[in-house]
């Protein structure tokens, strides 16, 4: 697991490696002659600390997206395990499908009942096959509409959290009508009367994150992203060249930091330095009490003023100018 | 202006118009139907609403034309003429956003792709959005959610139905997370009129497609399509990419769309109006 790790070296990364590399090798070195080397590797690691650090402060638009793309990146299942006291996954739509791009199920946090659902990525290759790398159908955006209908039945905050390129573009999909199951889905949001809590934990991809993404809260990952159109997309249909995606990903502004400017996310999660799966239990941990502190505000108000402040919420979003009549 | 001057322009604007003659309404005397290639008199060609006298091919109208055909004359009141689009990202690819909406407004005289207002259809009131493909193609930014997300409270508000033409590629990419958002606003919007209990009608026309199918385009309380209108998510190229087979040819179309139980009626353009007057009478108790 550890050797597998080290494989995955984004290309930004790479004098960071090569650096890491080199104090292996040193240590290497000093167990098989027994010099000491102790404060050379100090020297050496706190360098590359430095230089990790220097290299995640700045990440350009196109590099957030291979973090946030990153195939170690924890998904929906490795946050609920570490932040739930209780999890008891629940499957179907009750039409004819259980889309294990979408998980979803009730559990207990920090000692309260929630419905949790999210979007879910494979761990390898086969997984990410049966799990279509999180691209949900229709029925994975229903079985979500079922659940959190459950949650509205029993009093129960949902938390949801988004990690999907895109909402599946297969033929099936169209047949069974994935325009109309991420459609439902935003109207229905509205309409209930629990507290949402939407978190965006890696890649935000347009209208298949927010299938799942209308709430009181949009809590975002620093490094995560949140697009319109996937960039390889946008790119091929606006400078006709799907290699311009790193352009596109700057142009449409799709970092957490130009959405907290944009005034679409309440809240930006900071990640441990070199992203979340660096250090998923701190990232978790980060996530968990921003979970928690927000679901104690929202429990302060009453369901009407919880709608009405969603409501409010999406209201707002948008800009225009008023030009002054004829 | 020399002779050679007044050539010259004579023919930028001669190749213009060919374009016209083609995409949108034709100014000619004569118009060649694009599907089965017969002439018809343009008069009676827009007497039949641009539905072709021979094979019944629905040519593509304008917004103008929709509010004509659809609203009794005289009653039309335009809501939220004066919101006009911004470029809230500074959005440029090949060439800039603020640009191409320079271009569009001119070429369509729309400040942006919708227009929104009041008025009576067969003497029932409604307030009726229309989209133009003409502008950005149809595309959705934060001038369409915030034009629809108004008439759908001022409808609520006043209990009227809402009918929306639909024509659209989807979300507009240059406002980026904005234009995405305007989705869940719209719904949002069409959620309280829903409470309310009032009618909601999409009218899906040619093409449908993208982030406008993912929200109001499907919410109708009664879904209505014309006739070989394509209608879908994610664009047909995208699908195909995925296939090893070659997709069906109705795929995506109308008729494909109320096969698989999405669509509730298909109504020629010529009895559109007619129809809803019918279906809002029908949900009035009248």
């Amino acid at each position: 697991m550890a050797a597998d790790r080290r494989k995955i070296v984004l290309e930004f990364e790479k004098p960071l490696a090569e650096l890491e590399a080199q104090i292996g090798q040193i240590r290497q070195l000093a167990q098989e002659t027994g010099v000491n080397v102790s404060t050379e590797i100090e020297k050496l690691e706190a360098r590359a600390a430095q230089l990790r650090q220097e290299i995640f402060n700045s990440l350009s638009p196109g590099q957030q997206l291979q973090v946030a793309r990153h195939p170690r990146r924890p998904s929906t299942l490795d946050y609920i395990q570490i932040i739930t006291d209780e999890w008891i996954e629940l499957h179907g739509d009750r039409r004819g499908f259980d889309d294990p791009a979408i998980v979803a199920g009730v559990a207990r946090l920090a000692g309260e009942p929630v419905v949790v659902l999210g979007h879910q990525k494979g761990r390898d290759t086969k997984d990410n096959v049966a799990r279509n790398f999180g691209m949900a159908s229709p029925g994975g955006y229903r079985k979500a509409l079922r659940l959190m209908d459950h949650a509205e039945r029993f009093g129960m905050p949902i938390l949801t959290f988004i990690d999907t390129p895109a909402a599946d573009p297969r033929l099936e999909a169209e047949k069974f009508g994935q325009g109309e199951a991420i459609a439902r889905n935003l109207q229905e949001m509205f309409r209930l009367s629990v507290p949402i809590i939407c978190t965006i934990i890696g890649e935000g991809g347009s209208g298949g994150a927010l299938g799942i993404g209308v709430g009181d809260r949009l809590l975002m990952f620093a490094h995560a992203v949140y697009s319109v159109a996937p960039p390889e997309a946008c790119a091929a249909i606006l400078w006709r060249d799907a290699t311009k995606a790193p352009q596109a990903a700057e142009a449409l502004k799709i970092t957490a930091w130009d959405l907290q400017q944009l005034g679409i996310i309440d809240q930006l999660l900071p990640e441990p330095i070199g992203g979340t799966h660096a250090d998923p239990p701190r990232a978790a941990a980060t996530l968990k009490q921003a979970l928690v502190d927000n679901l104690a505000q929202l429990k302060q108000l009453t369901p009407d003023q919880l709608r009405r402040q969603r409501y409010d919420k999406f209201r707002r979003i948008g800009r225009f100018a008023t030009a002054p009549p004829n | 202006m020399s002779l050679l001057d007044w050539f010259a322009n004579r023919r930028k604007t001669g190749s213009i118009s060919a374009e016209r003659r083609v995409r949108e309404i034709p100014d000619g005397l004569w118009t060649k139907c694009e599907m089965c290639d017969v002439l018809t008199y343009t008069k009676d060609l827009q007497a039949n609403q641009m539905v072709c006298l021979e094979c019944g091919h629905h040519l593509r109208v304008d917004s103008n034309d929709r509010i004509n055909q659809l609203i009794d004359q005289g009653t039309w009141t335009p809501l939220d003429t004066n919101v006009v689009p911004v470029d809230p990202l500074k959005f440029k690819d090949r060439k800039p956003y603020s640009e191409r909406l320079r271009e569009a407004q001119a070429k369509t005289g729309m400040q942006d792709a919708v227009q929104t207002g009041l008025g009576e259809l067969q003497g029932i009131p409604v307030a009726l959005g229309v989209m133009d493909f003409r502008f950005i193609g149809g595309s959705m930014g934060s001038v369409v959610g915030e034009k629809l997300t108004r008439l759908i409270e001022r409808a609520t508000a006043e209990r009227r139905p809402v009918l929306i033409v639909c024509t659209s590629g989807g979300a507009r990419m240059q406002e980026g997370i904005l234009s995405l958002m305007q989705m869940a606003k719209i719904s949002g919007a069409l959620e309280l009129h829903r409470e309310a209990r009032l009618l909601y009608i999409p009218i899906l026309t040619h093409p449908t497609t993208g982030g406008v199918t993912a929200s109001f385009a499907m919410l109708g309380d009664i879904i209505v399509a014309e006739p070989k209108a394509t209608i879908g998510f994610a664009g047909r190229r995208v699908v195909e990419q995925t296939l090893r087979e070659k997709l069906p040819d109705d795929f995506q179309t109308a008729e494909y769309m109320l096969h698989h139980g999405f669509v509730d009626i298909i109504i020629p353009r010529t009895q559109l109006t007619k129809t809803l007057a019918q279906m809002i009478k029908l949900h009035q108790g009248k």
